[in-house]
């Protein structure tokens, strides 16, 4: 069996519960490689976005999650894929931890055919429903309900699985959150609840939304626990830990403490309610792939060079995979009418009904 | 034999939850309580909690629990103590549950139903008053069922809960405890009615008269006065709002020559309004001999004083008076 370095952990704060994620961790050389190859491949994908965006190959609303990749890949690495995952629109990140392609994401983000939602969706709206990941929702908040009914299902057909819902700082404010959070410790159900607090709600600090911005406590019954979101092994362990905790007790909230690069979405350019230093800074200091680098030079995993030559194959794959996107075709006109409904075909009016009838 | 609709609800959600296991039911009371109208009655003795489940009051939270239930393998049956609390939950509904699948590019498979009391009681006044056909009706994704009979009730909630959609069943209070014969067929543990086709009540030749839920009541009432006056009225009960039956409507104009929207809800952009623009804006515009009318509740919040109440909802009376403009019959 490969040699696994020892990694020491940041300090877990907690609320209402008796015992932490360990301090410490091991990982072995080809997991450090494995996290290290999805974090650089998400951070590629999303700066092609921002560029694709501008050349106007990306429509409509995008929101870039460049900054948060410890947050999903740290959670994939503590769940498994019977666990259930669902999101708001910040979900390029999400998807490819389940699974899709970075050609299924761009496909889908340049309305092609092959995109991971047939190109119906957009960017907000990725889904991988063979590997349990719901999406993708549009609307802040939504998604917390819907996780907790989907815990709901896996409770009830004994899965052995949790669900973990995902939100912002922002969506942290919405009422449907709490009254989800009611009825899951309520019924026990095996719900993780993951704050990624990067800091702002669109251009809102949490210090301007929240009355109480310790997201972690503010399940009031439910237990929760404040997690260095920018460090893959920290994310790994907590959600092991929180994992556990779900099957047996019911819902959990891990608050990740993230930063986002990029404004909001595209229409933001992201410096009028922060500072260019403060995200300087943060790249300096905090950068969730730099934290990773550190980690495995130090444990003699690889040398800079070794990860240089990682990121530039990334950065070839993320370019291949970009390229193969554009070159799909658009959805064919019929598939404007397919998927409304399941089963029996149901007619549905075109925009003249003189020239096109019901379909 | 006889059946009232409340049994027929009852017996249909009695008849999937033994045949289905993974057929729950959510909302306020209904387990323990037996339903605040009573139509979970004995479910939750049979079926327990697991799967006869009281929510607290929280309409936006439970909508959601039932779709990501719905999404990840259950059949969720999520009961609104009445369809004007579904408005603390209509984003499940329409965009939650409605647009999954298309956005999805046909990945979501989203089976639930929403079901409960709609339209206006007896006295509740303007916040518990209200139809939501028009509201559901208009929103392509999700299928919008509104029974009148017992036989309705029975075949259409079983056909609901089969669905492989998210649909929204609207029942009505005051027709809860009304009986109606029922073929024995209709008790056969597998008696389902197709959705989407609409059925003839009451043949006629002299003019059509569309209409759903309660209305139907109306609508039989009036064309039972008419016929003593030599007026000849075919009663279409619609039973799916979404999809509707075109079809079913056109053949009947095309024999009738004329036609008459019956619908509690308010008459902006309701039920009536899309049924007339269909029969006006398509072949069957040649066939009309008068224009078509829509009897509708008043365009008014509900009120509670009864003379008032009475004013704004439909009365037999509505439906004679335009059925005898539309056969030039009026002195």
């Amino acid at each position: 069996a490969a040699k696994a370095a020892k990694f020491d952990l940041s300090d877990v704060e907690v609320h209402r519960l008796d015992s932490k994620p360990a301090t410490t961790t091991t990982a072995t050389k080809e997991e450090c490689f494995d996290y290290y190859r999805t974090m650089a491949t998400i951070r590629r994908m999303e700066i092609v976005s921002d560029t694709l965006y501008k050349e106007k190959m990306i429509r409509g609303f995008c929101h870039l999650y460049d900054g948060q990749e410890a947050v999903v890949t740290g959670i994939e690495a503590g769940t498994t894929r019977d666990d259930h995952i669902i999101t708001a629109y910040r979900d390029h990140g999400h998807q490819i931890v389940r699974g899709g392609t970075v050609e299924d994401v761009m496909a889908e983000q340049f309305g092609r055919a092959h995109g991971c939602s047939k190109g119906k969706g957009g960017s907000m709206h990725m889904y991988h429903f063979e590997n349990r990941y719901y999406g993708g929702n549009g609307i802040v908040g939504a998604q917390l309900p819907i996780g907790a009914g989907l815990a709901f299902a896996a409770k009830h057909l004994k899965q052995n699985a949790v669900s973990v819902a995902y939100y912002g700082d922002g969506a942290a404010n919405q009422g449907q959150y709490f009254e989800a959070l009611n009825m899951a410790k309520l019924w026990k159900l095996p719900v993780i609840y993951v704050c990624e607090n990067n800091g702002y709600g669109m251009g809102t600090s949490l210090e301007r939304a929240s009355a109480n911005t310790l997201y972690y406590t503010r399940g009031d019954s439910v237990p929760g626990m404040r997690v260095n979101g920018m460090d893959i092994l920290n994310v790994r362990e907590a959600t092991k830990f929180a994992r556990e905790y779900a099957l047996e007790n019911g819902p959990i909230i891990m608050e990740m403490m993230t930063y986002r690069y990029h404004g909001h979405s595209m229409s933001d350019p992201g410096t009028s309610y922060r500072t260019r230093d403060e995200v300087s800074k943060v790249r300096e200091e905090r950068d969730p792939i730099k934290n990773l680098q550190k980690r495995m030079v130090e444990a003699g995993y690889a040398t800079m060079d070794e990860l240089k030559a990682i990121d530039k194959e990334v950065r070839a794959d993320v370019d291949k995979q970009t390229k193969a996107a554009k070159a799909q075709p658009e959805p064919a006109d019929k598939e404007l009418f397919t998927d409304i409904v399941l089963g029996e075909h149901i007619p549905h009016r075109a925009v003249d009904v003189k020239t096109g009838g019901y379909q | 034999a006889s059946m009232t609709v409340r049994e027929a609800l009852n017996s249909a959600m009695d008849d999937e939850m033994s045949r289905d296991d993974t057929v729950v039911l959510m909302g306020e009371e209904v387990a323990e309580y037996n339903g605040a109208y009573k139509i979970s009655k004995g479910l939750w003795e049979k079926y327990g909690s697991d799967r006869v489940i009281d929510t607290p009051i929280t309409e936006m939270g439970f909508a959601g629990i039932g779709v990501g239930a719905a999404m990840a393998g259950m059949r969720p049956i999520v009961e609104f103590m009445t369809w004007n609390f579904s408005l603390q939950a209509i984003d499940h509904i329409v965009n939650s549950a409605g647009k999954a699948l298309y956005m999805s590019g046909g990945q979501a498979h989203t089976p639930i139903v929403f079901r409960g009391p709609n339209g206006a009681a007896a006295g509740v006044g303007a916040q518990h008053s209200q139809c939501f056909a028009a509201w559901y009706g208009s929103v392509p994704g999700i299928k919008v069922l509104a029974p009148w009979s017992a036989e309705d009730a029975r075949g259409l909630l079983k056909a609901a809960i089969r669905d492989e959609n998210p649909v929204v069943f609207l029942e009505n209070e005051i027709l809860y405890g009304e009986s109606f014969e029922v073929a024995d067929e209709v008790l056969d543990k597998d008696f389902v009615l197709p959705i989407g086709k609409a059925k003839v009540e009451r043949e006629g030749t002299d003019v059509t008269i569309t209409c759903f839920a309660r209305m139907v009541s109306v609508a039989l009432d009036a064309a039972e006065q008419l016929a003593k006056e030599g007026i000849s009225c075919e009663v279409i009960n619609l039973r799916s709002i979404r999809p509707l039956d075109r079809e079913a409507i056109f053949n009947s104009v095309k024999k009738t020559n004329r036609i008459v929207s019956l619908e509690e809800g308010w008459p902006h952009f309701g039920v009536g309004s899309e049924i007339i623009a269909l029969v006006t804006e398509g072949e069957t515009f040649d066939f009309l001999d008068a224009p078509p009318e829509r009897i509708t509740g008043a365009d008014v919040p509900m009120p509670y004083a009864p003379n008032l109440e009475t004013l704004a909802k439909p009365q037999a009376q509505n439906v004679i008076d335009a059925v005898k403009r539309t056969v030039y019959r009026n002195k």
